[in-house]
Parts: structure tokens; sequence; C-alpha cells
């Protein structure tokens, strides 16, 4: 990370963007490091629990997202880049919040304080609101002419206990748009992918994924952007189709867009090659 | 989901060995109140995974209220559920379906009910001793222990060649320096003082 004078914030990438889609990570980091922000990565995190946890052992699920709370250094949100995490690490903050006996035991137990009021949003809170075609030189549009379907995927949905916090629904479409790219309405904006299913039911899995594929092909999308790495993955790897789609993370595409050029790692690490549409729209 | 039209007397479900007490610890373990469905099937239609699970997300919740609880431990549907929240967004009585599904999965394991879904399982466990040992999850070894347990070493060996050449898998797990802090913390309660 360089050390501009940016807006310090911690930031939690999780084991899928550090593992099978560090191409969002590289995105990730290019991209708020050009809209001024330092991305300072939690010292020594541990997985959030991911699916297992709480399906099996809550208890797990609870003290893994605690200690990821505790190294969270006082006073600086905590950026977070998968819906999956997110939800995770939100929920052991909620339970914490409502239960002073299990904060106390649990800050006994890590030896550190948890701070209650820290702030965690997901990067698109950061984004929202933003004008950010002003961080493109001379505010050329250059996603001009791509037509792209958003795919939110069902973990940036809430269950009842955080149905009032923000929906980020709308966000890629807006943003991307005014970039000069055109948004296309379709149903699959936050259909789940199968998650873990993947491994265990790849057959129920692939149904889901082709499904979405073939939707977004029907209605004439050059691709689909994607929030969370995981979808991202199961879309591409599990797609059993004979004409695959491209599938972008919004990270990759919000930085072309923006006029970057340093991409090395992002494209080649893609199942379903984007480069040929992405030269074709000359961003790359 | 399984629909029989020719249902015989053999296919119905019985009522008469219900434990009354066991919609309350679902309600208290999940807080969740599955008492306030009123089996209006939004649930049944939104269900991404209604094709793969033999019970409808409402029905759960019925055979919950209706205290037959071997048949909702042992159906497949609360392995399936992936806890993707399509049902309680639409919910009309906003009922947390997914932690009612978790609540279900814990006691199915904790009383050694049959297991609808032992993949599923399997793939969980996997999945945590990664955690355990790692701090993080190492998709690798997920991927190959999953695998060797079934003895499907050929079952996706295209899609791990091709994820390994595309370097999204990696031989090395990424670990946590603080490994001992995370294995002890995965010991059975009561909580150990464990400063870092």
């Amino acid at each position: 990370m360089n050390k501009q004078n940016g807006i310090d914030l911690s930031y939690f990438p999780g084991c899928s963007l550090d593992s099978t889609a560090i191409e969002n990570n590289l995105s990730l980091l290019s991209l708020f490091n050009r809209l001024g922000f330092n991305l300072i990565e939690l010292d020594d995190w541990n997985c959030c629990g991911s699916s297992s946890a709480h399906s099996i052992n809550g208890e797990a699920a609870f003290y893994l997202g605690t200690r990821n709370l505790s190294l969270a250094p006082a006073g600086r949100p905590l950026i977070v880049a998968c819906p999956s995490c997110l939800l995770r690490l939100r929920e052991a903050q909620l339970k914490l919040f409502n239960d002073e006996s299990a904060r106390r035991e649990y800050e006994k137990m890590w030896g550190r304080p948890v701070d209650p009021d820290l702030e965690i949003l997901h990067y698109f809170e950061l984004l929202d609101g933003k004008d950010l075609l002003s961080y493109s030189e001379n505010r050329v549009k250059r996603l001009e002419g791509l037509r792209f379907v958003s795919y939110y995927g069902c973990m940036l949905a809430r269950p009842p206990a955080l149905r009032y916090e923000e929906k980020y629904h709308g966000l890629m479409e807006k943003i991307l748009s005014s970039m000069g790219a055109k948004p296309l309405s379709w149903p699959y904006l936050s259909r789940c992918c199968g998650t873990f299913l993947s491994v265990a039911r790849p057959k129920v899995v692939t149904g889901m994924v082709n499904e979405i594929n073939r939707g977004a092909k029907d209605i004439g999308a050059d691709c689909i952007i994607t929030a969370c790495a995981m979808c991202h993955l199961n879309l591409e790897v599990r797609c059993s189709l004979k004409q695959k789609i491209p599938t972008l993370h919004f990270t990759e595409i919000l930085s072309l867009g923006l006029g970057n050029t340093e991409h090395k790692g992002w494209f080649s690490r893609h199942l379903v090659d984007p480069r040929p549409l992405l030269r074709s729209m000359g961003l790359i | 989901m399984k629909t029989n039209v020719n249902a015989s007397p053999k296919d119905l479900i019985t009522v008469n060995d219900m434990d009354i007490h066991f919609a309350d610890e679902v309600v208290r373990h999940s807080g969740a109140n599955l008492n306030k469905c009123y089996h209006c099937m939004t649930c049944a239609g939104g269900c991404p995974f209604s094709r793969a699970t033999d019970f409808a997300p409402n029905s759960v919740l019925r055979l919950v209220q209706l205290g037959l609880k071997k048949e909702a431990l042992e159906c497949s549907t609360i392995w399936i559920c992936v806890g993707c929240h399509t049902c309680s967004i639409q919910c009309p009585m906003g009922i947390d379906m997914a932690a009612i599904m978790d609540t279900l999965r814990h006691i199915a394991i904790r009383e050694g009910a049959a297991v609808a879904e032992p993949d599923i399982l399997n793939f969980h466990r996997d999945v945590l001793h990664s955690i355990k040992h790692h701090g993080r999850t190492h998709k690798l070894e997920v991927m190959l222990r999953y695998k060797a347990r079934k003895w499907e070493w050929f079952s996706d060996l295209a899609v791990g060649i091709k994820m390994l050449a595309k370097r999204k898998l990696h031989l090395r797990a990424s670990k946590v320096q603080r490994i001992d802090v995370i294995r002890k913390s995965f010991q059975p309660q009561p909580i150990r003082v464990t400063h870092e």
C-alpha cells in the first residue's frame, strides 16, 4: 500500500479475495487508492466462519467474528469487500451489542477491548453519492456502449434482524451509467448463486448458474457485473453453457472506467476470458 | 418438492408422537418466532432451491409447529438451505428462516439425528477443519479432503485443474499467525482466557 495523504481505513479482505478472487482484491485496492483512501489490512485477520461455521457450530461463528472485530483499531471504519463476511461480522457485532456479558467475556478472551460502535461498511458505502466521473481524466465516459446486467447476489440481502440497514441495489447501475454504460433490467439481480453447494451439489448449482447466465445473454448483455466474489466464482466455474458470457467484478470495470491502465493479473485469472470484450471496447 | 397425488395412508405423517416442546425450543434458540407463520407459502414460491429440497421452507415450519421433531430434523431442506434470505425478505411476517434452519441443523447434530445430506455436513466439517488449522479457509485442501472422503478423485478434476491454472487455488494455505488462539477457541466451553 502506498502512503499518500489519503484517508486511513481498516480493511477486511476475507478468504475469497485472498485466494479465488485475487483479481477482485487487486482491483479494489487500486480503485480506492485512486479515490484517495488507504485501505489498511486488519493485522492477522481470520476467516469470518463462512457459511459452514454458523451452519454447524454457532459458537465458532461467533468467536471467529468477534476476534476480527477485536483486531480493528478504534475510531477507524472497517471496510469489508465480501458480502458474506460483512453479514457475519455485522451479526457478531449485533450480538455483542445486545449482550453486555458476552462482550465482556470475549474481551477477556481476546485480551483486547472490542469497540461496540465500530463502523463496519461495505465498500459500496464509500462510493455512494460520489461523483466518480470526476476521478476520470477530462470526465471521459469510457464505458460508452457497454451493455451490462448487475448481479448483487443474495448476500447483500439481509436477515430480518439487519433489515433496516442500508441496501445497495441500484448503486452499480447508477455509477456505471454515469460513465456511459447501459444497465439492462433483468430478473436475476439478487438471485442466489448456490454458494457452497457448488462443492457438495454441483448439479443443483449448475442449473441455477446456467439460468442466470442465460438470462443475461437473452437480454443482450455484454457482461455480468458482480458485487460478490463467491458469486463471481460460481457464475464462471459452474456454467456449462457453450457460449459463456464474461463476468466482471464491479471493482474491475469501475477501475477501467476511470481510466486505469494497470491491470496485471486481473483478467488472466478469469475462467471466462473477458479480454476480447474489453479490447473491443478499447478499455485494455 | 415431492408431491404425491396418489398418497396412501402409509405416506401420511402421523401426528400422535409429537413433541409439544419442540417448537418452543426452536423459537428460543433461533430467536425467530415461527408461530407467526400462517403458511401463505411466499417462501415456498421464492426459494431458489425448491427443486432440490424435500420440504418447502414453510412446510419445515409446519413440521416444527406440529412437534414432528424427527421429520423436521431428518429432512433435506435444513441442509440444502444456504441461508440466502430470499424467503425472509419476502416473508410478510419477517420470520428469520435462515436462523431457524441453523437451529434445526444444530439440534440435529446435537441429538444425532439421521442427516439427510451427509455430503453437505461433511463439507461444512472440512471447512471448519481448515479454519481450525490455518485460521482461514484453504480451498484446495477443503476440496481435496471432500473428494478423498468420497473416493471421487476424478469428478471436478477438470474444474480443479482449470482453477489451479488460473491461480484461483493455491497450493499453500494462507495462515493466521496466532493460530494457537484460533485452535484454543475451537475447544468446547467454558471459554478460556487466552490473551494474545
